[in-house]
């Protein structure tokens, strides 16, 4: 377990310098290809950045070794998010960027299956990454590997069925080195998560589920970092974080603005976008 | 089926660590023998197929060799999005077994029959489907998945069915029909529990000085399809029939159709025998459901009896 460094010290300044480069090139990402969920990437870019750059035990060299933590983004309608935030970690080269949405590249609109180094798995319909996540962590215990499985949910995506067979049959199976984190922005597609699905207590329907569920400020890079790396956290559970965020986060006029679902900014609102993030 | 599918899977199980045992909350006491001899590697995963197929994707995906069993449109449509997306889009090698396919749970009512599992699973990519017509070929069926790595489904009744073969088919591949009994006139193609009719059909329709014989074929694999087999039927036979417990809507007759269709052959000597596009409602088993559909042995040979008097 000491392998799995729980106490590496965390670097906030670098993580947040590192989360603001990753919101600017999905902003570029978005205006070139002209795609959808914008919003959505950006609410969940810290939780990436404390997870890539902090948390996850993997070597971006050996993307297929078996003894590397799998971190599952369940919510793919975020890809942009998990493909800069790949190449940025040294999965493939970032130009590659550049192809985003463009004819003949392997970076879709959702993530695709076994194509794209550190994808771990195809995610675009919801409900699937968490179910694909358990199956992994299940296999560790029957490999004898010790790794740790992570996936990050949407919280529309909390509307689908499959999560809680999920929820249920993980805790039944007392998974801890489990980690899921979701991604509240309170904001599902086409209106306000809660007054479509009634979600709310969501950390209370997880602790209800058998998870040790705890609410934690989703743009608190430091915070994110040191409680995903708690995991396992000696509770015995598999762990939820319920991560407070804002959809749109980092850029003022984007931010809480269920427009961005859908809408792509201008070559004028990058502009503005990357001097808000404090970019050139 | 089930019992030998048990039964072989633990005797697989004992050799192959990655082979992992995932049950819908089915099957009391069937897997007693696998349990005992692989405890970490048999999980109930309760009333939540959905999970249980995206948890064998996961496992599949992390090198294990997961099977997921629960009564038939439980373990296919109702988690079809699971099994197109987490297992055949991802290639992940999971088998999906399902128990009580076509009308073999007839009693049970329309909510635990599958007429149309074929249907949904054959259009998937990469999925391989296999409909054993007897217990013998479930083992063999199941052996076969084992030795290849992409995701399979396995249809199969339920128990105490009449045994075709004598033994595990030597002969059995993935994607080869299995000739029963050799004929001249026609050629029936019979894929799952429905073998021991189609048997019985040729056996009627050769016997009692009839001028007509027929070869009667195990076939097997749905997909992919034995297109050697097809080529030779269509070639030599003046009537193919096919034969099964399913839909015409999308099920073994569909795909002989449709091959017979792209590769220039002459679908008007095709006759597909199977379930008509409706619910069963009526009460009772499934050998009264198959009487009331016209799927037994006498009725099958008389439907292609009718046929090569109609045509000649």
């Amino acid at each position: 377990m000491a392998a799995l460094a729980k106490d590496k010290p965390i670097d906030e300044a670098a993580l947040k310098k590192r989360a603001a480069i990753i919101r600017g090139r999905v902003i570029e990402m978005c205006h070139a290809a002209s795609s959808a969920h914008l919003g959505s990437s950006l609410s969940c870019i810290d939780v990436l950045t404390a997870a890539y750059w902090h948390v996850l035990k993997i070597d971006p060299k050996a993307p297929a070794d078996p003894l590397r933590d799998r971190f599952i983004l369940s919510k793919g309608h975020a890809a942009m998010a998990i493909y800069a935030t790949l190449a940025m970690r040294g999965y493939f080269p970032e130009e590659e960027l550049h192809t985003y949405n463009q004819d003949n590249g392997r970076l879709a609109e959702h993530p695709p299956a076994n194509l794209l180094p550190g994808v771990e798995a195809a995610t675009g319909s919801l409900g699937h990454g968490l179910p694909i996540g358990i199956g992994m962590a299940v296999a560790g215990r029957i490999k004898n590997q010790v790794y740790r499985v992570y996936a990050l949910l949407s919280d529309g995506e909390n509307n689908e069925g499959s999560v809680w067979e999920a929820a249920m049959f993980a805790s039944a199976q007392k998974l801890e080195n489990l980690c899921v984190i979701v991604d509240y922005n309170k904001w599902q597609a086409t209106a306000r998560s809660n007054e479509t699905l009634m979600l709310a207590p969501l950390a209370d329907k997880w602790r209800a589920f058998g998870w040790d569920a705890h609410e934690i400020d989703g743009h608190d890079v430091g915070a994110l970092a040191k409680a995903m790396s708690n995991i396992p956290n000696g509770s015995g559970k598999p762990v939820a974080l319920i991560a407070h965020t804002v959809k749109g986060k980092g850029v003022s006029f984007m931010e809480d603005d269920n427009n961005w679902h859908y809408r792509a900014p201008t070559a004028e609102e990058v502009v503005k976008a990357k001097k808000e993030l404090g970019l050139s | 089926m089930r019992n030998a599918f048990a039964d072989e899977l633990t005797k697989l199980g004992n050799d192959d660590p990655r082979i992992v045992m995932l049950s819908g909350d089915i099957g009391n006491k069937l897997f007693d023998k696998f349990k005992a001899a692989h405890p970490t590697r048999f999980i109930n995963c309760g009333v939540a197929e959905q999970n249980m197929t995206g948890v064998a994707a996961g496992m599949a995906m992390s090198g294990l060799r997961p099977v997921t069993y629960t009564i038939t449109p439980f373990v296919t449509t109702r988690c079809l999005e699971q099994i197109r997306t987490d297992a055949a889009y991802h290639e992940a090698p999971v088998t999906i077994v399902s128990v009580g396919a076509g009308l073999a749970y007839a009693g049970l009512g329309p909510t635990h029959h599958a007429c149309e599992d074929i249907a949904f699973l054959r259009a998937i990519p990469n999925m391989v489907v296999i409909a054993p017509g007897d217990a013998w070929e479930v083992r063999a069926a199941l052996r076969a998945v084992m030795k290849q790595d992409k995701p399979a489904y396995i249809r199969m009744g339920k128990k105490g069915e009449p045994q075709v073969h004598k033994g595990i088919p030597e002969n059995f591949e993935i994607g080869k029909a299995i000739t029963i009994a050799e004929g001249s006139d026609i050629c029936i193609l019979s894929t799952g529990n429905m073998l021991p009719e189609a048997v019985e059909a040729g056996r009627l329709l050769g016997g009692g000085g009839h001028a007509h014989t027929a070869r009667v074929v195990s076939f097997h694999t749905v997909k992919p399809l034995d297109e050697d087999c097809l080529r030779e039927a269509f070639t030599n036979f003046p009537l193919v029939v096919t034969c099964e417990e399913h839909s015409r809507i999308g099920g073994l007759g569909s795909a002989v159709a449709e091959w017979a269709s792209d590769n220039g052959h002459d679908a008007r000597r095709l006759l597909r025998i199977g379930t008509p596009d409706k619910f069963f409602k009526l009460s009772g088993e499934q050998e009264f459901a198959r009487e009331q559909l016209g799927l037994t042995g006498h009725q099958i040979a008389h439907t292609i009896h009718a046929r090569m008097h109609h045509h000649h």
